[in-house]
């Protein structure tokens, strides 16, 4: 067994533990963090692909940022689970009939009779300074670049039309425009009034009570 | 399973790994010390006070005291806590912060680790650490840190968008997100260096370097007046100094990016004088000396000021600067950015 298939098993080992415990964990917030875990181990085993662009990413784009908007909603929900899985034992045989058949239709294709070594053979190895990101970025660019404008497009529309939903002007809205608040001079709102100043007499004694206030 | 012969080639790097490793955080962690001593000595000065001197000579020692202080002090865990995820908040803020330190450059040769996707792998990092900033938060079943972690999570999520769209000028720029071919590229005197052509790109990420390690102006997260501490509120002794740790390391690490992207990193800025890690140690001081100064001079921003700066006004100043960048790289006057 070479290090990078102890490297593997290992990391493979954490991704099902993780993957298991998302769907188990009766916290939604230890949930979301199982979930956490799996795209991190998911990305080391990218890694061991070669496929140092996409491992990135998925960190930056998944962890980073989708994960965090995940765990910032589901730690504010008062989600109880206990309902949740009510009728967990009614579904049962339904959900165990459609993942079986999942199991048999992935096993059909993705056997080792199809993408087994002596059909696919391993990938040649690359030199230290081979970029994958300059590679991916080509072929982006080049060959895909109508199906990569297409789904950039789709996108747009898509963050056009959630935001177009949700929006709605608030009646009771103390909204303030930057722009009119730094428009604001002193004069408009202070008036400094000029006061000659008053000194107390030395020899008239302070009233009662004037000292202690 | 037995045929795993013992390659003491290997070990033996996998030990010296662990040497250079330590030569690395070892220096960083006196830095941390000796940042928080320059804060207090510099902001007092800004604020005609003395700072810390009772501690050794000028207060040196300072320190070294706080230290001291946090360690022998009871770590605290409230009964109501998750104890797990309580603890591993403050791991997860200190690890990435002390991880994506392997891949920035000291020289051309001092790097831990100097891989062909050095940007990229310091983004991933970084944006890892506001797990341990939610994660306490929510740990800690307080309503204030709770609050502090909402706060911190909006707040980093909304400028990292910003800050990675200023790393894109600088890698259209160098093409290449390699950190040591970047500050190669900026190689031939001060007017060579990205802060020039790349200068709005390198105001938004000083900005959001500030926002993104919670430092004042931007430091809603901790926000005294109104929600105690923020998050760290429940943490005490070692677990507290953690955070604070990890809030230094950060800054530093922010600060030392800037250096390597924006202003030449070891790159000395005339060409008569020999390149070094003194020029690296020197920009990297001034920069850390301008979050300093950021504190002492800005008044808090109010949170939606903060969300509307970061939305509103740099994501589409970045968005402006790379399409600028870009353009400009098609004509005759391309070379203006490298």
């Amino acid at each position: 067994m070479t290090y990078t298939t102890a490297i593997f098993y290992f990391f493979a080992a954490i991704l099902v533990f993780a993957g298991l415990r998302v769907i188990t964990a009766r916290n939604p917030v230890h949930a979301a963090l199982f979930l956490v875990l799996a795209f991190f181990t998911a990305a080391g085993l990218w890694m061991l692909l070669e496929a140092e662009f996409l491992a990135i990413t998925l960190v930056l784009v998944y962890v980073g940022a989708v994960m965090v908007l995940f765990l910032f909603v589901v730690m504010m929900l008062d989600i109880n689970l206990d309902k949740l899985r009510e009728g967990f034992w009614d579904y049962l045989p339904l959900a165990g009939f459609v993942s079986v058949l999942l199991v048999i239709e992935m096993v059909l294709i993705l056997g080792s009779r199809h993408f087994g070594l002596d059909v696919m053979g391993a990938p040649a190895p690359h030199p230290a300074d081979y970029s994958n990101t300059k590679e991916l970025g080509r072929l982006l660019y080049t060959d895909y670049v109508y199906a990569f404008e297409l789904a950039a497009v789709i996108l747009l529309v898509a963050i056009v039309a959630a935001i177009a939903l949700t929006l709605r002007r608030r009646k009771d809205s103390k909204y303030i425009d930057p722009a009119e608040q730094v428009k604001v001079k002193r004069n408009d709102r202070l008036r400094i009034v000029k006061m000659p100043a008053v000194k107390m007499q030395a020899t008239q004694k302070p009233q009662a009570g004037e000292g202690e206030a | 399973m037995m045929d795993m012969n013992l390659d003491w080639t290997a070990i033996q790097a996998v030990v010296w790994t662990l040497i250079k490793i330590m030569a690395l955080v070892v220096p960083l962690m006196l830095g941390v010390a000796y940042l928080t001593y320059a804060e207090r000595k510099i902001i007092g000065w800004m604020q005609v006070r003395i700072g810390p001197n009772r501690v050794g000579f000028q207060g040196l020692l300072q320190p070294i005291a706080d230290a001291v202080k946090l360690l022998m002090k009871e770590i605290i865990i409230p009964s109501g806590a998750n104890k797990g995820l309580f603890i591993l908040g403050p791991i997860l803020v200190i690890a990435p912060a002390l991880a994506a330190w392997a891949v920035i450059p000291f020289t051309d040769t001092l790097v831990l680790a100097n891989i062909n996707a050095g940007l990229l792998y310091v983004m991933a990092i970084t944006s890892m650490g506001v797990y341990g900033v939610i994660v306490a938060g929510w740990a800690s079943n307080s309503k204030y840190a709770f609050l502090g972690a909402m706060r911190s999570a909006a707040q980093i999520v909304s400028y990292e968008i910003a800050m990675g769209f200023a790393l894109v000028g600088v890698l259209m720029a160098a093409q290449s997100l390699n950190l040591i071919d970047i500050v190669q590229g900026q190689s031939g005197g001060v007017h060579q260096w990205y802060i020039w052509p790349l200068f709005p790109l390198f105001m938004v990420y000083l900005i959001a370097g500030v926002a993104e390690t919670n430092r004042a102006p931007f430091d809603v997260a901790e926000g005294e007046s109104e929600i105690v501490a923020g998050f760290h509120v429940e943490y005490s002794g070692m677990a507290f100094a953690v955070f604070f740790l990890a809030e230094y390391a950060n800054m530093i690490l922010v600060a030392a990016l800037c250096t390597l992207m924006f202003l030449g990193g070891w790159l000395s800025p005339v060409t008569f004088l020999p390149d070094g890690i003194v020029w690296w140690l020197a920009k990297t001081g001034f920069v850390l000396f301008l979050f300093l100064w950021f504190r002492a001079t800005f008044p808090r921003y109010r949170y939606d000021q903060i969300m509307r700066l970061g939305w509103k006004v740099f994501i589409p100043i970045t968005i402006v600067w790379i399409v600028v960048v870009g353009a400009m790289m098609q004509t005759p006057y391309g070379y203006l950015f490298h």
